[in-house]
């Protein structure tokens, strides 16, 4: 305390304003302004009608300039309403915003109280604890850092595509990091899609060709982030080069490799259903255009072995000796597009669906609907071919279940259940279409249409009730379920059974958002800062978030999501540079004693212990200032910015001592 | 009748949202609790605590959002751990553990905020006075500041 005595005691100035009747009628403002006046650290004390009003800033600017105030109450309303307006004023004046204190005698006082004395009382001690503050506050500028106006986009479905091209439309650069060997997602193994019955290859393809040939944007497929590091608009990357053992440059997609390849695996592009080779195009409008060989499926990357495509590589193409690289590049912010997957059919051990063939997930179903399907397009069961009399379609399968399976609802799936019924029921015009449901949401631009068109014209059964198994009997499933509106139970005799199966986050991902380090809800879909005001980005800064991994959505609500994320991130690259709050909580490394309590404490991973000090260091662009840290450090090294724990003593010793 | 002296912490985003709202909404209430606005519920150190009681509070008020609603993430669930290891040192040093109230009052609950006010100046007011201030040991403390 010694220390502080010596130090130029402020000049502060006081302005209690009456709101009208508003404070004046319940508080004596003019007694709370007297009061004050002989206050230790007090020059100036006035009250006025409206401070708030031009002439009270007029009188607040001239105040600060005359008297050479260096720090002001205001005592008003709540700081929610004018602290800004008064740290503009006293801008104007010369004197930094951050000497600025709100006394709120009006919301928390002189509106909420009758007794005028003791509301006056009151008022004393609020504006005292104010003074006792103001005398310790510190000029304070906002941190600064410079952005590095390049964006990673981590996914390369339609949402990432979407946000890789608004934002290269803006002006900046975009580096699309996809791990698969072709961009395109979920998406381009889809049929048609609802409501409008547009075929899905036909509207994507055209944007990953677009997103090929921008000038901006750099592809990175068969990749995988690897680590990254930094903060909001300095963050590093690395990005690990998968090998694909076939050189993109090089490969004129001559297909002769494809032909001489001995070995097969299942297509992971017609999820499963046919095979290709184990060097292979994933499908005949992949991006970029170039065989890739797994190797996991090969006979051993060894020509001795075989090294037939090696051989009939005209191009020379091809080379074994593939190793996967690293590629770092630098970044301002990032996109999180990394998608979805499906609930497992084994979960739902009741419906048979990894027991029998016939018993598909609703994106086998799109394949075996697609033109590019492992049919043609022609609705054929996979186990004998035949063509499906009778179709069983189970809506919710694992989806709006809190006792066995998922609680939430995966929105897309009645609408693509109606869609199938819809297709099939075109396809094959004598079959009978029949879909169990808990309920029918269609809650979209003409969805509802659509399900009434799939009920109304194409003739598609709906069952309100569950299905509770699904077995064998001869060639056909049976499927035994409950009609709840009639309270009966049901069996159908059916060719094939499709499960609605659930959304899921996508397989492996939480390695990767592990990595990132952000976060989650319970089920492992991406968390957003604010689920109404801030639902595209990340509680971390710099981070956005972009389609199903952030939850199920359909696909113009994905585009949507993406465009609004590339918006963001935009409004970020706009900027000169980022500015942030400066009431953060630095260390004190004198007192510091590298406990790292304080490191635990912070959701922003702002801090971090120095290894080579041993003390903590942060990085007070990710401080959010909320000082749950300053409240846990033991030794009194963190220290919030304006908010020290000496100014909260003050304050108590202002409020409470007579 | 004895009018205790009832010291607030309440953070920014929540709970003192919530006391404007029950300014605004006219929610008269006892006017014994002065408030600080401190930025998340965990920014109170239990030492600010036992420090308001030392300087002559009567109880001391704590509030923060509901749980899952914190600004700061989590800041509220860190307020919860530490209160409830503080109350049972509170018994140790011989003040009554119901003199510190932990609420969760959202922005959109100025009534809550009013009521809960008023619950706790009745509280105080029958748990009788502090005094911490008057005793020797205090004094000494307060005296080497």
């Amino acid at each position: 305390m010694t220390a502080k005595a010596k130090t130029k005691e402020k000049r502060i100035g006081l302005f209690v304003c009456h709101c009208g009747v508003n404070i004046a009628s319940v508080v004596d403002v003019e007694k709370v302004a007297r009061v004050l006046k002989d206050y230790p650290g007090v020059t100036f004390s006035a009250d006025y009608v409206y401070m708030c009003s031009d002439p009270g800033q007029q009188m607040i600017i001239d105040t600060i300039k005359e008297k050479h105030l260096d720090g002001i109450i205001v005592a008003a309303c709540s700081p929610t309403l004018h602290e800004k307006t008064f740290q503009e004023a006293a801008r104007l004046a010369g004197l930094n915003p951050y000497q600025i204190e709100i006394a709120n005698i009006r919301e928390q006082d002189s509106w909420v109280h009758t007794d005028k004395e003791k509301a006056t009382k009151k008022a004393v001690k609020i504006v005292k604890s104010h003074v006792a503050k103001a005398r310790l506050n510190e000029n304070l500028e906002p941190i600064k850092v410079d952005v590095t106006r390049r964006a990673l986009v981590i996914g390369g479905g339609v949402s990432g595509l979407q946000a890789a091209l608004d934002i290269a439309d803006h002006g900046y650069e975009v580096i699309v990091v996809e791990k698969n060997p072709s961009i395109g997602g979920k998406m381009i193994q889809l049929s048609e899609t609802f409501p409008t019955l547009d075929c899905s290859q036909c509207i994507l393809t055209p944007k990953m060709v677009e997103v090929s040939r921008h000038p901006r944007i750099k592809l990175l497929t068969y990749h995988e982030v690897d680590a990254i590091s930094g903060f909001v608009g300095n963050f590093k990357v690395r990005i690990k080069k998968k090998p694909r053992y076939v050189d993109e440059t090089l490969c004129n997609l001559c297909g002769e490799c494809e032909k001489v390849c001995p070995q097969i695996a299942p297509d992971e592009f017609n999820e499963g259903l046919s095979f290709r080779k184990a060097i292979y195009m994933p499908f005949p409008q992949a991006i970029p255009g170039t065989y890739t060989l797994d190797a996991e499926h090969c006979l051993g990357l060894n020509p001795v072995r075989c090294g037939k495509c090696k051989d009939v590589c005209d191009k020379k193409a091809i080379d074994y000796d593939m190793k996967e690289t690293i590629v770092e590049e630098e970044v301002g912010a990032v996109v999180v597009a990394t998608g979805y997957d499906l609930y497992t059919m084994q979960a739902l051990g009741e419906y048979g669906g990894e027991k029998y063939d016939d018993v598909v997930n609703g994106l086998e179903f799109e394949r075996i609907l697609s033109a590019s399907g492992p049919t043609g397009g022609e609705v054929r069961r996979p186990s004998d071919g035949k063509v499906p009399k009778s179709i069983v379609f189970v809506q919710c399968s694992g989806s709006r279940d809190t006792e066995k399976h998922l609680p939430y609802c995966s929105k897309i799936c009645c609408m693509y259940t109606a869609k199938h019924a819809m297709m099939y029921r075109h396809k094959v015009p004598d079959g009978q279409a029949t879909v169990f449901y808990i309920d029918v949401r269609t809650g979209g631009k003409s969805f509802d249409e659509f399900y009434m068109r799939t009920v109304e014209e194409d003739k598609v059964l709906y069952i309100r009730g569950k299905v509770s198994k699904v077995f064998k009997e001869g060639d056909k499933l049976i499927v035994w379920g409950v009609d709840t509106l009639t309270g009966k139970k049901v069996e159908i005799e059916a060719d094939m059974v499709v499960l609605a199966m659930a959304m899921v986050k996508a397989d492996g991902v939480q390695d990767l958002l592990k990595k990132l380090k952000i976060a989650t809800d319970i089920h492992g879909f991406l968390a957003e800062a604010h689920p109404k005001l801030r639902p595209v980005e990340s509680l971390n800064a710099g981070f956005y978030l972009a389609g199903c991994a952030h939850g199920p959505k359909d696909i113009p609500e994905t585009v949507a999501q993406a465009s609004a994320a590339a918006a963001k991130v935009g409004g970020l690259f706009a900027q000169k540079e980022l500015i942030h709050e400066p009431t953060t909580v630095p260390v004190n490394d004198e007192l510091c004693s590298g406990c790292a309590i304080c490191v635990t404490m912070c959701p922003y991973t702002a801090r971090s212990m120095d290894p080579d000090r041993g003390v903590v260091a942060v990085n007070e662009i990710l401080c959010e200032g909320c000082g749950a840290c300053a409240a846990a450090c033991p030794s009194g090294a963190a220290q919030q910015r304006n908010t020290t724990d000496d100014q909260i003593f003050s304050m108590l010793r202002a409020m409470l001592r007579e | 009748m004895f009018e205790p002296q009832i010291l607030c912490f309440l953070c920014k985003w929540c709970t003192s949202s919530a006391a404007d709202a029950a300014g605004t909404s006219r929610l008269h209430h006892a006017p014994n609790n002065i408030n600080m606005r401190v930025m998340c519920s965990s920014r109170v150190d239990p030492q600010h605590i036992l420090y308001a009681f030392k300087e002559g509070a009567d109880g001391v008020f704590l509030g923060g959002c509901h749980p899952g609603d914190c600004h700061y993430v989590e800041g509220n669930y860190k307020t919860l751990r530490r209160i409830t290891l503080f109350k049972a040192m509170l018994q140790d040093l011989g003040i009554d553990p119901k003199r510190l109230r932990l609420e969760w009052i959202s922005a959109a609950e100025g009534k809550k905020y009013a009521v809960t006010m008023d619950e706790f100046t009745e509280q105080i007011r029958a748990l009788g006075p502090l005094h911490l201030n008057e005793k020797a040991l205090v004094q000494e403390v307060v005296k080497d500041e």
